[in-house]
């Protein structure tokens, strides 16, 4: 890789976009230096495997199309978007026209949507080179990356463990440096927790706030699109250009987008004050994340943040509540796979060829073992005599949520908490405890139950291994994660180089260059 | 209640149309236990005076025009599909009636 | 197997109701007229190529949401308001869930326990004037399925290789009214069925909201009966015969069930609780697949749509633009029309009321709008099994051939073989009087004239007693001329000739 790719790559999307606004680099020469950079690094058998679909010439077409319209000037460059001609990943469960949606599932293996998701038609509209699909959770159920049906995604910070998940790919393809931008859908910490475990920023945007319309449905009631990328001001551009009412999803929050960029250049915390949420710390945190959590509030303190503890006792219940609403919605959601109108149709091996038969057969052999689970388990929590302990009582124990929530913003601005338990483990290692799986989703949880934006910000390492510091607001105010996050990232990075600019130099291995990930 | 049996993760995956071997049934019944175990303390946290939430958001009446939009050629409704014929989507026997 | 009896000779309906006191229930379903779906903007339309009024929504492509049509709620709204029902000021959607190739995401976006419309009812007035009372639980808001077609010689689903599916149905907007049990009807049960679901049909067309043609399935009944002896209260074992699409087929369905239920009860057998399929053929029920209060839809509520919620003066609103209610019209054209109150009964059991009003609109008096309609059309329509209304027959058509009895250039029995041509699709009446040289014979061409000559030659004894004055002879020279001229002779012109022939002032 020639050093120019090397430094092109390592900028951060808003210098992209100024340096390509000045014309002193074209998104051509820009996009090309992040597919050589995802041939290098993506593929053979240690490659990080962020990517299930590389779209080497599509990427290219739009970039020399923003090349074209910058070259021609006029009122055409000047109404091109800020962030055009920089290049962007898409989680692979968000449909594109032309390329590939799997959702990391042998169900959709080779699937093409006839329709782009509402997202998707943003970046199209202000025509950022979308550089392919990004691996994850079959279906986006877990927090690792390890059930994709297309193979685990490696962390760039250490190949032997999980960049966390379901959106492993998003953003260890970030942390990589294969894309400065991605985007993601967090339904339980889906963006936020593989952020902290890469040592990139993933934010989850209040409930409505960006169109779910696209988004292959997990759970319909706490799923969010959501950005991910290096650092704040990044995430910010892109929250603003994908959020907004759309009328196709009912859901869908009307209202105006916040200035979120415009708030990170100018975000302080004098005067902030800062809740500690009791249940999200102690027992089941790493003596290493919860180090890095309490010298981040030491930051804050002295940058004249005020630290107040809240007690938030329902977040107890929350890792329940979620598994039986979520599992319930999902497994409603996933009817529709059955082979009928789309996708794949596997014929049972023997026996009577009757339709119930062959949606038996595509089903088992479609869906993978966590998929199975869920949808086992939501069927039994909506099931006749059932619904009323486990969805029912879910649902209740989400309106606790949502009051102990509004009690804590009494209090504080916004909340704060180690994103995840834990840093990134080794693959494999909670492969026979589904259990210990969904531990990961402890702090993340509890925002999506309650509809909040949350946001995660790099907050240093423990053991060489990235640790994440998570804001949470009320709901609307995506601002404040924002203006909390950049905030802490600037106080941190003040003397130090930020976080992403720490990673390891990935080896460019001759089985990468081989194997290149352009499937 | 927390007990989750091979018998009902037959029925639940008869329910949910996914053919498991009995091997798959048993694992899956075990697995289960052990979750269905830890989620369902929920019930215990609420009375029956919390009202439920299935939005986050008090959101009401969104509705749409009665206005037609775009539609598909039956080439595009059928692109994707497994099996057709005649410009329908193919299935093999339906065995039981709704 | 068990040793239980489920099966005998139904008894005849007397016996039936000696022994048992019928309980009814009704499921209608009501699919809107509005332009686009329930919850996806593709066309609400009928008959067009498979797949082709679908899009990514309504096929449920994986990540497609729904979009409410708001027409279709204010349509229910002011259905639930005719029935004389609650409106919900808080409802929900919910899925209910269950696999089928006809439904794209394997659940129904329907209501479950929180129905737009509930709590109303229906004052159903029978043939001979009695009034009815039935109680209506709920009108809710759903979605329709696809349509499929199967594979095989008998094109029913059992046996069938291989089975087809058009989307182009799926995700029409339904209303689906529930009654309560309905109790007491007795040996009229079979009567208020039909009664009941033509007075829905009246509403949904008064209100323009549904194109109300149980033919093409705009209106579909399904009906649960079950029979319990006489003199006790609880209520027996309901079976439910589906998708009866006529009003006739309403009425002998219910009385098949009254009797089939009756001949098991009485021979000591139970009744199996399950969905039945009406054959017209044999105006029989058959067994279809056992209905299971257990089928397990876990419902919950639709998570992708918002709550609805209704305040007084939105529903007051909708309540100030319903049309005059169907008993309040027909207590007006009853006394617009001048019928006896038996004709207008008549007239209304028979379904013709639209009919009548419409034609009467084109220009045609009411006597002579309901002669036709009850007479002839009704004959036509009989002969080929259908309701009247069913055949086709425009009141354009009956304008324009009173127009040419009127004008005397055909007779009434020509008029009525002129109808039957229409009928048959050969065009417009003067396009087969024109085609089919059916004209009254006018005596232009004198040939009128000479078959009366003719007759008058061939019955010197019927002349006779005219010329004696006994004008009703004339008469029986009627059928020789109307021979002689194959029918198309005016028997008024005949009438006048004869008589002028004679010198004879008429």
């Amino acid at each position: 890789m020639s050093t120019h790719t090397h430094e092109l790559i390592r900028l951060t999307a808003a210098e992209m976009a100024a340096k390509l606004c000045a014309g002193e680099i074209t998104s051509v020469a820009l996009t090309q230096a992040h597919l050589d950079r995802i041939a290098a690094v993506d593929g053979g058998e240690r490659g990080i495997n962020a990517f299930l679909h590389v779209a080497t010439e599509e990427a290219l077409r739009t970039a020399a199309e923003v090349d074209a319209i910058r070259a021609g000037g006029g009122a055409e460059a000047e109404a091109l978007h800020p962030l055009a001609g920089v290049p962007i990943a898409v989680k692979d469960l968000i449909v594109t026209e032309g390329q590939p949606t799997t959702a990391g599932s042998k169900m959709l293996d080779g699937w093409m949507s006839p329709y782009d998701a509402t997202v998707v038609t943003k970046l199209r509209a202000a025509k950022l080179p979308i550089l392919g699909k990004t691996n994850l959770d079959e279906f986006a159920m877990g927090s690792s990356t390890e059930h994709s049906a297309y193979g685990e995604t490696r962390n760039p910070w250490d190949v032997t463990r999980i960049p966390g998940g379901s959106g492993g790919g998003s953003a260890a393809a970030v942390a990589a440096f294969e894309a400065p931008l991605a985007l993601g859908t967090d339904t339980g910490g889906s963006i936020r927790q593989p952020g902290a475990m890469t040592g990139t920023v993933g934010g989850k945007p209040t409930y409505g706030a960006v169109s779910r319309y696209g988004a292959i449905a997990m759970a319909s009631s706490l799923d969010q699109i959501g950005p991910v990328a290096r650092t704040t001001e990044d995430a910010a551009l892109l929250h603003e250009l994908i959020a907004g009412h759309d009328p196709k999803d009912s859901t869908s929050l009307t209202g105006e987008v916040p200035a979120l960029a415009e708030i990170v250049r100018g975000a302080d915390v004098a005067g902030l004050r800062v809740g500690v949420i009791k249940q999200l710390q102690g027992e089941g945190y790493q003596e290493g994340v919860l180090a890095r959590f309490h010298e981040a509030l030491d930051v804050l303190r002295a940058a004249g943040a005020e630290i107040v503890e809240v007690d938030c006792p329902s977040f107890d219940y929350a890792l329940g509540a979620y598994y039986l609403i979520m599992p319930s919605e999902a497994s409603s959601n996933l009817a529709k796979f059955d082979g009928v109108r789309y996708g794949t149709r596997v014929l049972p091996e023997d026996g009577a060829l009757t339709i119930e038969r062959v949606m038996g057969s595509t089903r088992a052999a479609g869906f993978g073992d966590e998929v199975k689970r869920r949808i086992i388990l939501g069927t039994y929590a909506l099931s006749a005599g059932y619904y009323d302990a486990y969805y029912g009582s879910a649902q209740k124990v989400r309106t606790l949520i949502q009051q102990d929530f509004d009690a804590a913003f009494e209090k504080a601005d916004v909340l704060i908490s180690p994103t995840s338990p834990t840093v990134a483990f080794p693959l494999g290692e909670n492969d026979d405890d589904p259990l210990a799986m969904y531990l990961n989703d402890v702090a993340t949880i509890p925002a999506n139950l309650a509809g909040i934006p949350g946001l995660s910000v790099p907050g240093g390492l423990s053991e060489g291994l990235p640790v994440g510091i998570q804001f949470l607001a009320p709901i609307r105010e995506d601002a404040r994660v924002y203006r909390a996050g950049a905030a802490l990232e600037k106080l941190l990075t003040k003397d130090a180089e930020p976080l992403w600019a720490q990673a390891p130099e990935l080896a460019e291995t001759s089985e990468a260059a081989a194997h290149p990930a352009g499937k | 209640m927390s007990e989750i049996s091979r018998a009902d993760v037959e029925h639940l995956a008869k329910l949910a149309h996914i053919s498991m071997t009995e091997q798959e049934l048993q694992k899956m019944a075990q697995e289960l236990a052990v979750i269905v175990d830890s989620v369902a303390t929920v019930s215990e946290a609420v009375s029956g005076d919390i009202h439920a939430t299935s939005h986050p958001l008090p959101l009401t009446n969104v509705f749409r025009e009665d206005e037609v939009g775009h539609v598909f050629t039956a080439e595009q409704s059928l692109l994707n599909a497994p099996d057709a014929e005649a410009g329908r989507f193919k299935v093999p026997a339906i065995l039981d009636e709704e | 197997m068990t040793d239980t009896l489920t099966d005998a000779s139904p008894l005849s309906f007397e016996e039936a109701l000696e022994k048992f006191d019928p309980v009814l229930g009704f499921e209608v379903h009501v699919e809107l007229n509005t332009k686009t779906k329930m919850f996806s903007s593709a066309p609400n339309a009928f008959g067009d190529e498979p797949n082709t009024n679908v899009n990514e929504v309504c096929l449920g492509l994986p990540g497609t949401l729904p979009v409410v049509n708001g027409k279709a709620v204010e349509y229910a709204v002011k259905l639930g308001l005719a029935l004389n029902c609650e409106i919900a000021e808080y409802c929900r959607f919910a899925r209910k869930q269950y696999f089928y190739p006809d439904t794209p995401k394997n659940w129904q976006t329907s209501q479950y326990d929180e129905p737009i419309a509930f709590d109303g009812y229906l004052d159903i007035e029978l043939d001979d004037g009695e009034i009815f009372r039935v109680e209506i639980e709920r009108a809710h808001m759903e979605e329709d399925a696809g349509k499929l077609t199967h594979a095989g010689t008998s094109g029913r689903i059992q046996g069938a290789d291989y089975s087809l599916v058009d989307y182009n149905r799926s995700g029409i907007p339904l209303v689906e009214i529930v009654t309560k049990p309905i109790v007491g009807a007795g040996a009229r049960a079979p009567e208020l069925a039909r009664a009941y679901v033509s007075a829905v049909r009246d509403i949904v067309k008064g209100l323009d909201i549904s194109d109300a043609k149980m033919e093409r399935g705009n209106v579909r009944c399904d009906a649960n009966v079950s029979m319990m002896p006489k003199g006790t209260t609880t209520f027996g074992t309901r079976s439910e015969t589906k998708n009866v699409n006529s009003l006739r087929a309403v009425e002998h369905a219910v009385s098949f069930e009254m009797r089939r239920h009756a001949g098991v009860l009485a021979a000591g057998g139970t009744i199996v609780q399950e969905t039945r399929h009406w054959q017209e053929g044999t105006r029989t029920t058959s067994s279809g697949r056992p209905k299971s209060d257990a089928d397990d839809y876990r419902y919950f509520p639709e998570p992708d749509l918002v709550p609805i919620v209704t305040t007084a003066a939105w529903v007051e609103e909708l309540r100030s633009q319903l049309p005059e209610p169907p008993a309040d019209r027909k207590r007006r054209l009853l006394a617009a029309w001048g019928f006896s109150e038996q004709e207008f009964r008549d007239v209304v059991a028979a379904g013709l009321l639209d009919e009548i009003d419409e034609t009467v609109a084109a220009g045609v008096s009411p006597s002579v709008a309901r002669k036709w309609w009850m007479g002839e059309i009704s004959r036509l329509a009989n002969a080929r099994d259908l309701e009247p209304a069913a055949l086709g027959v425009e009141p354009a058509t009956i304008s324009a051939l009173n127009a040419l009895i009127e004008e005397g250039r055909i007779n009434d029995k020509i008029a009525r073989q002129v109808l039957e041509h229409v009928v048959a699709g050969e065009g417009t009446p003067e396009e087969i009087v024109t085609a089919r040289g059916l004209e009254v014979v006018s005596d232009d061409s004198g040939a009128l004239t000479a078959a009366v000559e003719k007759a008058m030659a061939e019955n010197p004894d019927v002349v006779e007693k005219i010329a004696a004055g006994k004008l009703k002879a004339i008469g029986a020279l009627i059928g020789p001329v109307m021979k002689e001229t194959r029918g198309q002779a005016d028997a008024g012109k005949v009438r006048e000739i004869v008589l002028a022939k004679l010198g004879i002032e008429g």
